[in-house]
């Protein structure tokens, strides 16, 4: 009988051929954090020049979708958000209640030189100087503001977190605040 | 039967966080049904004391955060504050350097107003025309990075000229981009603009008449889409406009509507002047000799423009020193979301949305 030849994606770390298909043997944790990393989908929640370029990259040039990536107006549904722009000091508790609205596993990227430090408006009296000192951030992207492909960079860096952590690390982290 | 029972108002929030109000804006509706009652708008979720932070920068190191005001309308905000540095110091500008200012002024009102088409279309539940509008902003944002290297944040104007000339190639690109989006305009008309359901979700929804537009002190777009035909560019014109062959856009009925339609034939009004200013750029000097820590007299002094979302003002108050002592931004689309209240009342809750998409306001400018 002919084996067939399988095309599946990763998680594989080994592919057992037998008669009319095959057994793939892995970790619990390479098919979790597959299913995490590929369909990252992301609040829809600007904050300020940054979102536009957050839009621009899902939009119709650099197509967020092709990573799996839908943006989902309310927390609740998402895995993902990015704090894009300005947190000032009244959006602050706010930004943190988002945070904790969305479900676990959940991720955070700090995209701009304001979220990540306050950027250019750090020496104003309004404005938090990095998203970190409220919510925990996985991933920051530099720039004022970045560019999409930086965006998507930052992105595929969480990607590679995500795959890489197992479950127990990533529920330390939480427990830890981190 | 159902209007004689009685039932309780109810207060709810849009926003901050909502996917429609444009940002961090948050609007305390107070409802009966679903019917609109009273609309309050709560604003300085995104303050970030732009104006103090003027006074403690130089005169040439604040044009990078007006960048950061209105983002959608960058170079604008460039206009109006190097405008008013120059009026105040007296400085001139090269020709040339003109010539290139009305060039991206009106080139980043296309970009706004398109990106104004795309999320008007994306509140109403279109996400289509968000896409096509996004693409064809990306080739204005192509043009913008030749220029001047940026995408969104360009601090490209400086007090007497712009920093650097035209990059080799930019005409005959810009050419052909103005071309490519006069076909597409004809593309978005079919595809949005002449849509049974937009026109049913937005015509005579938030009417707002000549008179109260007036004294509720709109401008822009949101203004002449009842009627009224004021524009800065014709009323008080500034820079280079007066030589440039244009028409105030206005609709009559001033409806959610006739602002949409106003900033849709404003791109080919615009388009028209970047094409009649491409021909008539002379060759010169394109900067005065300014120094990056420059004075300024004692004075004070006030600019205005028109700027994608409408009269956009900056007072400045020198004490002769290297830095602004005070610096007041007139905001449009602060003074314009103060109409939203008497526009939406009476309105469902779901054409608070198309109305407030109408009036295109930019949280950077409302709270700065």
């Amino acid at each position: 009988m002919e084996v067939k030849k399988q095309t599946v994606d990763r998680p594989l770390d080994y592919i057992e051929r037998i008669p009319g298909g095959a057994i793939i043997t892995t970790t619990v944790d390479r098919v979790f954090g597959w299913a995490r990393e590929s369909s990252l989908w992301y609040m829809l929640f600007g904050l300020a020049c940054c979102a536009i370029e957050m839009m621009a990259a899902g939009a119709a040039r650099f197509d967020l979708d092709r990573f799996g990536m839908i943006f989902r107006a309310t927390p609740r549904q998402s895995d993902l958000m990015i704090v894009a722009g300005t947190v000032t000091k009244k959006m602050a508790p706010r930004v943190k209640r988002l945070y904790e609205q969305m479900s676990e596993p959940r991720y955070v990227i700090a995209m701009g030189s304001c979220a990540n430090a306050g950027g250019p408006f750090a020496d104003s009296y309004a404005v938090v100087k990095g998203v970190d000192t409220i919510i925990p951030v996985d991933v920051y992207v530099p720039g004022c503001p970045p560019r999409p492909e930086a965006l998507i960079n930052g992105i595929m860096e969480l990607r590679k977190k995500i795959k890489e952590e197992t479950r127990t690390e990533k529920s330390e982290r939480v427990n830890a605040g981190r | 039967m159902s209007s004689q029972i009685k039932t309780d108002l109810i207060e709810i929030n849009m926003g901050p966080q909502h996917p429609s109000t444009h940002g961090v804006l948050r609007l305390d509706v107070t409802l009966d049904g679903e019917v609109v009652v009273d609309c309050k708008p709560d604003v300085g979720y995104l303050h970030r004391g732009v104006e103090k932070l003027a006074e403690m920068r130089s005169w040439v190191q604040f044009i990078p955060i007006t960048d950061r005001l209105d983002y959608l309308a960058s170079m604008l905000n460039n206009a109006a504050y190097v405008g008013a540095v120059e009026k105040l110091g007296q400085i001139e500008v090269p020709e040339r350097a003109e010539y290139i200012r009305v060039i991206m002024m009106e080139l980043q009102r296309v970009a706004s107003h398109l990106v104004f088409f795309g999320t008007m279309a994306l509140d109403l539940g279109a996400t289509t025309p968000f896409l096509y509008a996004f693409r064809e902003r990306e080739d204005v944002l192509d043009l913008f990075e030749m220029v001047c290297g940026g995408r969104l944040t360009y601090n490209y104007f400086r007090p007497g000229g712009v920093s650097r000339d035209l990059p080799a190639g930019f005409y005959e690109k810009c050419k052909a981009y103005i071309k490519k989006q006069r076909e597409k305009l004809s593309e978005y008309d079919d595809l949005f603009t002449n849509n049974q359901i937009f026109i049913a979700r937005t015509r005579d929804v938030g009417v707002i008449s000549a008179a109260d537009a007036i004294n509720y002190s709109l401008s822009g777009p949101s203004l002449r889409g009842s009627g009224v035909a004021y524009d800065v560019r014709a009323a008080d014109p500034y820079s280079i406009y007066d030589r440039f062959d244009w028409q105030v856009v206005t609709r009559e009925i001033g409806d959610s509507l006739s602002r949409f339609l106003v900033r849709v034939d404003e791109i080919k009004q615009s388009l028209s002047i970047v094409e009649q200013a491409l021909e008539a750029v002379p060759e010169g000097e394109l900067k005065c000799r300014t120094l990056p820590r420059m004075k300024l007299p004692e004075g004070q002094i006030y600019y205005h423009i028109e700027s994608a979302r409408g009269d956009l003002g900056v007072y400045i108050v020198s004490d002769g020193g290297e830095k602004p002592y005070r610096l007041k931004w007139r905001a449009p689309s602060f003074i314009n979301l103060g109409a939203l209240n008497s526009m939406v009342k009476g309105w469902k809750v779901a054409d608070v949305v198309a109305i407030l998409g109408s009036l295109d306001v930019v949280l950077g400018e409302v709270d700065r």
